[in-house]
C-alpha cells in the first residue's frame, strides 16, 4: 500500500553551475540564473509503501513521519538560500530535479528505520512543474 | 531517472457526434455532448519526460524547450479552437478527450527528437483533464 505526506517549504535557490561562465549559465538556465536568487513555495509529496500492520490497521504512524520529514527536510530547507545554507547545493546545481534527489537521500535511511519502503519523493517546483524520484532503481 | 512533469493548459469546443450512428443514437449515446451547437472546457494537460539527470545542468530536461514543443504542437493546433471543424485530425474521428489525449501524445512524439534529439529525455506520458472530474492518460500513441 502507498500513503503519502504533503509538505512545504518556500525558498530561494539560483541555477547557476560554478564551473561554467556567467553567459554559459544564462544560456543553460535563462531568468533562473540570476546571481541575486528567487524563490518558490516548494510543495513535497513523501510517498511510503508498506503493508498495515494487523494490530494498529496502520502502515506507519504518520505523526512519526511527519516528525522525520520536519527533522530532515523542512528545518534544513524551509526560508533558505539553498545554494549558499543547504548542503550539497554549494557545489550541486539546487535544480528541483537535484532537490527531489537530495529530500530521497534525507529521507531514505529514515523511513527504513521504521520498517518500511520510501516508494517516491515528488517536489513541485511551482504548480506547473514538478519531478518524481524513485532512488536509483526506479 | 527522474520524471519531470509540466501542465499546460487550452480552452477548445467540440461536440461529439459519430457519423456512422443515426440522430438519436448519437442523442442516446453522448446525451448533452452531442448538442449540435458543440460546448467548450478548459483542458489541463500534464506532459511527463524521463531521463536522467545531466551533471552539467543538474536537470533532466529543460523546460523552455518543453514549452516551445508544446505551444507549437498543442496549444497553437486546439488553444480557442473548434476542434470539429478547425482540426484535421478530427474530420472522420470524434473529438472525445480519448481521441484528444491520443492526438497530443502522436503530435509530440511526432516532433520529440527534433525537439530532444539527445538519448534522453524520453516522452512518457499524456495527462488530460477535460474537467477536473474526468482524466485521460496515454503512455504511448494506440495504446492507454
Amino acid at each position: 500500500m502507498l500513503i503519502t505526506k504533503r509538505v512545504e517549504f518556500s525558498a530561494s535557490h539560483v541555477c547557476r553551475n560554478p564551473l561554467l561562465t556567467d553567459g554559459e549559465n544564462e544560456e543553460l538556465f535563462g531568468a533562473a540564473a540570476n546571481p541575486y536568487g528567487h524563490g518558490h513555495n516548494y510543495v513535497i509529496d513523501v510517498t511510503v509503501e508498506g503493508d498495515p500492520d494487523p494490530v494498529t490497521g496502520m502502515v506507519l504512524d504518520l505523526k512519526k513521519l511527519k516528525e522525520v520529514v520536519n527533522q530532515e527536510v523542512i528545518e534544513p530547507y524551509d526560508h533558505r538560500f539553498l545554494n549558499r545554507e543547504v548542503a550539497p547545493f554549494d557545489h550541486v546545481v539546487p535544480t528541483v530535479e537535484n532537490i527531489a534527489i537530495d529530500i530521497w537521500q534525507r529521507l531514505a535511511p529514515h523511513v527504513a528505520q521504521q520498517g518500511i519502503r520510501l516508494h517516491g519523493i515528488r517536489v513541485y517546483e511551482t504548480p506547473d512543474l514538478y519531478v518524481d524520484y524513485f532512488g536509483e532503481t526506479g | 531517472m527522474i520524471r519531470v512533469t509540466r501542465k499546460y493548459q487550452f480552452s477548445a469546443s467540440h461536440r461529439l457526434h459519430a457519423p456512422g450512428l443515426s440522430a438519436s443514437e448519437n442523442a442516446e449515446l453522448y446525451g448533452k455532448c452531442n448538442n449540435p451547437y458543440g460546448h467548450g472546457h478548459n483542458y489541463e494537460i500534464e506532459v511527463s519526460a524521463r531521463g536522467p539527470v545531466e551533471e552539467r545542468s543538474g536537470r533532466a530536461l529543460d523546460p523552455r524547450v518543453l514549452d516551445r514543443l508544446v505551444e507549437a504542437q498543442v496549444l497553437q493546433a486546439f488553444d480557442g479552437k473548434n476542434l470539429n471543424v478547425e482540426s484535421a485530425a478530427f474530420e472522420d474521428l470524434v473529438p472525445t478527450t480519448e481521441n484528444l489525449a491520443r492526438e497530443i501524445y502522436r503530435r509530440l512524439a511526432l516532433q520529440w527528437t527534433s525537439a530532444f534529439p539527445g538519448q534522453w529525455p524520453v516522452l512518457e506520458k499524456v495527462r488530460i483533464a477535460e474537467t477536473p472530474r474526468n482524466i485521460f492518460e496515454v503512455k504511448e500513441y494506440g495504446e492507454t
